[in-house]
């Protein structure tokens, strides 16, 4: 299967098999009007298989929301069809306002105008806590 | 401007201050008595409690400042749904500092936010108290001298009750000490203070189902009450509620030197035959967090004497 080069856009490589649609549908791809390809179980030396989401047109990306969902992700920016900037994500240390917190005894259940927040405890476990009641992400 | 969320934004070294200051206001309680004159307390409690609010205002009162504030919710702008920040802001207008309980877990760290002034967490849901804590801490410190090697016991409702949340939290800090947990399974400590206080810390524990276990090998016996007001089935604490009730005859294994603790209310975990035994500290503990009150409020407030 052949997917051409993009000229000025994102390419998202490395996603772990299996979560390109979950992140397409997190980045809201779907909204976007220029090309936008999204290849599964790609070969990977690296992780034998992965995804890839190619975007055809530059924009501004949450890299803690992807960081957070997976980590593992390189996000490449590409300029004039070559790679002007490669990140290599990791978790970040606060996510904020992606994740909700589930504990019903939590301020963030009745304070309104409050902004759910999580901080990051322990990566080996990619552990999270909510910033108020220290419950865990889930 | 430093506000107190959980026992451990203190360090050991400022702990171990508070405590000396606590012993101190008790050796000399004349020398305190105007330390805080000029300054308003306001007590902010969106829960009831007998204990925590009267032990800040007495604490406030003998320094000489004053004291204003609410015990109820419905008797707040909350009631006509004003939310937390805004109430916080409109009280930190008046007073110097704020000691506030709120059913909610986090609420203080949402009211250090806005407040402008120092924050006292008085307890917040199930999660913390740290001012508890600081009681329980002088209350050993004046029996023992020391916190470290000392083997804990905690017993009761170890899921919500937040002041064995906070004591852990303090106590794991010290070199040397184990903890026993006796609880239902329904009501076990939470695994993940265990996970990031002891587990990560290599700190000894062990989870046991019955006080006759535990007795013989406790410094201290921290006793709880099964809360009422965390539940939201009624029918599950009627059957939990008197799971371990403390008596003489279960103490007759126990050390001679044992230390009895309890947060207070108690309503049955403690029988009252319990209390002339000279190991039973509760009433004291209640004394003690008035004094240790006093020094946070002056080391919050940077009052010195």
């Amino acid at each position: 299967m052949i997917i051409g080069q993009i000229k000025d856009g994102i390419v998202l490589d490395h996603i772990t098999a299996g979560r390109s649609m979950e992140i397409y549908n997190i980045l809201k791809l779907d909204r976007l009007d220029c090309t936008v390809a999204l290849i599964q179980n790609a070969d990977s030396g690296k992780l034998t298989k992965k995804d890839i989401i190619k975007i055809s047109t530059p924009m501004d990306l949450n890299l803690d929301v992807l960081g957070y969902v997976d980590p593992g992700i390189t996000v490449n920016y590409i300029r004039d069809g070559k790679v002007a900037e490669r990140r290599h994500l990791c978790l970040p240390e606060r996510v904020v306002d992606i994740i909700k917190c589930k504990n019903p005894r939590c301020i963030t259940s009745t304070e309104r105008s409050l902004v759910h927040e999580f901080k990051l405890v322990d990566p080996a476990r990619r552990l999270y806590r909510c910033i108020y009641c220290e419950q865990q992400a889930k | 401007m430093k506000n107190l969320m959980n026992i451990t934004d203190l360090s050991k070294e400022e702990i171990q201050e508070l405590l000396v200051t606590a012993e101190d206001i008790i050796a000399n309680p004349q020398k305190y008595k105007h330390a805080c004159s000029g300054k308003l307390l306001a007590t902010l409690f969106f829960e009831p409690s007998t204990r925590t609010r009267l032990s800040f205002e007495a604490a406030m009162l003998r320094l000489g400042g004053e004291v204003l504030g609410f015990s109820e919710a419905a008797s707040s702008s909350t009631a006509k749904g004003e939310s937390l920040s805004d109430t916080i802001q409109t009280v930190g207008c008046y007073a110097d500092i704020i000691a506030m309980r709120h059913p909610k877990e986090g609420a203080p760290v949402v009211a250090a936010r806005r407040a402008g002034v120092p924050i006292i967490n008085a307890g917040d849901g199930g999660h913390n108290h740290p001012t508890q804590t600081l009681t329980d801490l002088l209350t050993i410190w004046k029996c023992r001298h020391t916190f470290e090697g000392l083997t804990i016991g905690l017993c009761g409702d170890l899921k919500f009750g937040r002041t064995v949340h906070s004591l852990v939290a303090a106590m794991a800090r010290y070199s040397g000490v184990k903890f026993v947990f006796i609880a239902p399974a329904e009501l076990k400590f939470p695994r993940y203070i265990i996970e990031d206080e002891l587990e990560s810390r290599g700190i000894p524990y062990e989870e046991v189902s019955t006080m006759e276990e535990a007795m013989p090998k406790l410094d201290i016996l921290y006793m709880t009450r099964v809360q009422k007001e965390r539940f939201f089935n009624e029918a599950d604490y009627i059957r939990l509620k008197d799971t371990y009730i403390l008596t003489p005859d279960k103490l007759k294994s126990a050390k001679q030197d044992l230390i009895i603790m309890h947060p207070l209310p108690r309503v049955n975990e403690i029988s009252v035959a319990v209390d002339d035994d000279p190991r039973a500290l509760y009433f004291d503990q209640v004394k003690n967090g008035m004094f240790v009150r006093m020094a946070l409020i002056m080391k919050l407030l940077e009052v010195k004497v």
